[in-house]
């Protein structure tokens, strides 16, 4: 079929190319402006090349706080996404129990993000908090303000606390699609709950579970606010992620060049991270595609 | 394989049914033959995928007892019952391959390695597979797809009976036939007992050695598809086979004579005195339109023009006929309507009554 060359579409893209341009393309070239330049104010800047760039790469600050974050988002990944799996197979299907289920569900994520790191600031205290109050009362040394294991550990409970629930409702959606006959057909071939699992349950959820990952991950990944009000970064270094580290030197330090040029590589690590996991888990269990037959 | 006896089975979908309405599926006592092609034919809602369901053993019947050849199978759970179920909309493990699907209720079963290799290669063989054996079963077609779902349950040698939930609706027109003549292969072949539901009459007309017609609930026939045609034991069989549908025109019977209207028919045969609603069936294959003659005057309201034959619609006395009129007959302008005497039936509310034994005559 011959086709038609039609300019006149370019015209309809033009408004989303300006309201791209205004909201992503120029903030982002002002920081890679930034990057290669450095000022001593009075807006005069001169040119330095890659240097930022180097520096930062060879900083061990940097690789310190990219080590937490990979380390964090590797620890709430896989608690998060299993055990969403878990609840979310063993939610009800029918029933009055399903609203109440969705939204007890849905609660945790409807808080804004300091206000989460707020509560379980005040939740961990041992002189007014709920938990840390009962710890010390059981005799428990905690406390998230000094020590690093108990730092580490109150943030993840509170991000798998936060966000486990996006991880239950995207599985529930893919697990209410499946049609009742693949159930039945699966008890008729005899098989057993872990084969219906690994069968039907989970290729059929497979895509909702990529979309959970890629949120999981690019989110744990720039987390900045919980552990900004819970920790403040500490104790010492400990909880210092890659998002704080980054404000501090841009905001705190006023390192305008550095600063931007970590957030460029920052910005290239997820990207790239999520285009790995994106290619990997989108093709898994597929064979090769094939072409479908024409007729 | 094995007999399916269906005793005083019921069932009904609310906790407490107390009178017949609240029965999906009201009383049905009956021997499915070992090895036999049925077809459950009935409009949608009407009961069969319930008793389906039943056979199969994802429902427990309220009521009655279901066995296989000798063996009460009520409380079994469908993986125990050895039988085969064909969904509506194919049932296929997408992450598997072909092969892997045909496998599957084999290694569920714990069948030897070696035996199941020499079973799904033949399975593939006869499902003509050979080819899509190694790829995986989500980019198949919707008919492929649904021949994997039967090649599960015919892998199975030992099944009982396999039970099929109209299996063609997503099959494009074309395939439904060759899928279907396939089927009536495989059955030639294996010599399984199958049940198809369906309610689509072509299909289960030209599949099964016995149609079960249901109708809300209940089983109005079960008969060959000649039986079903030549002598509907309920006005919806009559209604339902056939195209069109047989007509049913209320009247006055006396004896072995039929009055519509002012107008007197000819009956197959004398009836004793018959209460309640009182219709005569007739199928439009058997009414002729004549110009002159004894015939009831009629009004020609419209026609169809099939190709091979034509549909006349008629009212007779302001009752709708439907008349079927053969190639190269033509519409006379004064139509007068007659019956042919022997394929007439009468039908009192609903059921079909017999004429008075010895008064039975053509």
């Amino acid at each position: 079929m011959d086709k038609t060359y039609n300019n006149k579409a370019w015209l309809l893209v033009i408004p989303v190319f300006i309201l791209v341009a205004l909201s992503a393309i120029i903030p982002i070239m002002t920081v890679v402006n930034y990057s290669v330049q450095d000022t001593f104010g009075g807006n005069k800047f001169f040119w330095v090349g890659t240097e930022w760039f180097t520096d930062v790469l060879r900083s061990e600050r940097f690789h310190n706080a990219l080590g937490r974050n990979l380390l964090f988002s590797f620890i709430i990944l896989s608690i998060e996404i299993p055990l969403g799996i878990w609840i979310a197979l063993s939610m009800p299907k029918k029933g009055i129990w399903v609203p109440v289920c969705l939204i007890m569900m849905a609660l945790p994520l409807l808080i804004p993000w300091n206000v989460v790191g707020t509560i379980w600031q005040i939740f961990g205290r041992a002189d007014i908090g709920l938990l840390g109050h009962t710890m010390s009362l059981l005799g428990i040394d905690y406390n998230y303000t000094n020590n690093i294991f108990d730092a580490w550990v109150t943030i993840i409970i509170m991000d798998v606390w936060h966000w486990t629930s996006l991880v239950v409702l995207l599985c529930y959606a893919g697990l209410v699609s499946i049609p009742e006959a693949y159930y039945q057909a699966a008890r008729i071939d005899g098989a057993s709950k872990w084969a219906v699992f690994r069968f039907i349950q989970l290729p059929k959820m497979q895509g909702v579970l990529i979309i959970a990952f890629l949120l999981r991950f690019m989110d744990s990944f720039m987390i900045y606010t919980e552990p900004f009000v819970l920790t403040g970064g500490g104790p010492g270094n400990a909880t210092t992620f890659l998002s704080i580290d980054l404000v501090k030197k841009a905001i705190g330090q006023f390192d305008l060049g550095p600063a931007a040029a970590m957030s460029l590589i920052y910005q290239l690590i997820v990207i790239l991270v999520c285009y790995i996991f994106f290619t990997m888990m989108s093709h898994l269990g597929t064979d090769k595609p094939v072409e479908e037959k024409s007729e | 394989m094995a007999q399916i006896t269906l005793d005083k089975l019921a069932h009904s979908y609310s906790e407490n049914p107390k009178t017949d309405a609240d029965f999906s599926l009201k009383e049905i006592d009956y021997v499915w033959e070992d090895g036999g092609a049925y077809a459950l034919l009935g409009p949608s809602g009407c009961g069969k995928t319930t008793l389906l369901n039943i056979i199969s053993g994802l429902l427990v019947p309220s009521k009655g007892k279901i066995l296989f050849d000798d063996r009460d199978v009520t409380a079994f759970q469908p993986e125990h019952r050895n039988i085969a179920q064909v969904f509506q909309f194919p049932v296929i493990y997408d992450t598997m391959t072909v092969r892997q699907n045909l496998e599957f209720p084999l290694k569920n079963r714990n069948v030897p390695q070696d035996e199941i290799s020499k079973r799904v290669e033949e399975m593939i063989d006869v499902l003509d597979l050979g080819d899509k054996a190694s790829r995986k079963a989500r980019g198949l077609t919707a008919d492929e797809k649904q021949k994997i779902s039967l090649g599960r349950g015919l892998v199975r040698y030992d099944v009982n009976a396999i039970l099929f939930d109209e299996p063609l609706t997503v099959i494009d027109p074309h395939m439904k036939w060759q899928l279907r003549t396939k089927l009536k292969e495989l059955h030639r072949q294996f010599n399984h007992t199958m049940i198809y539901v369906t309610h689509d009459q072509t299909e289960a007309l030209t599949f099964a050695d016995k149609v079960v017609v249901m109708y809300d609930g209940e089983v109005v026939q079960i008969g060959t598809p000649e039986e079903l045609f030549d002598e509907p034991k309920h006005t919806f069989v009559g209604y339902f086979i056939g195209s069109p549908g047989m007509n049913i025109i209320p009247v006055n019977v006396a004896g072995n004579q039929a009055k519509i209207g002012n107008h007197t028919v000819d009956l197959n045969g004398g009836y004793p005195d018959l209460s309640g609603k009182v219709e005569l069936g007739i199928r439009p294959e058997f009414v002729s339109l004549d110009q002159a003659g004894l015939g009831i005057p009629a009004k020609v309201t419209g026609v169809d023009d099939i190709g091979r034959f034509k549909i006349v619609h008629a009212t007779v006395e302001s009752h709708e006929v439907n008349i079927v009129l053969n190639e190269g007959e033509s519409i006379p302008s004064d139509p007068k309507i007659t019956f042919e005497t022997s394929r007439t039936h009468i039908y009192q509310n609903d059921h079909l009554v017999y004429p008075l034994a010895n008064n039975r005559g053509l």
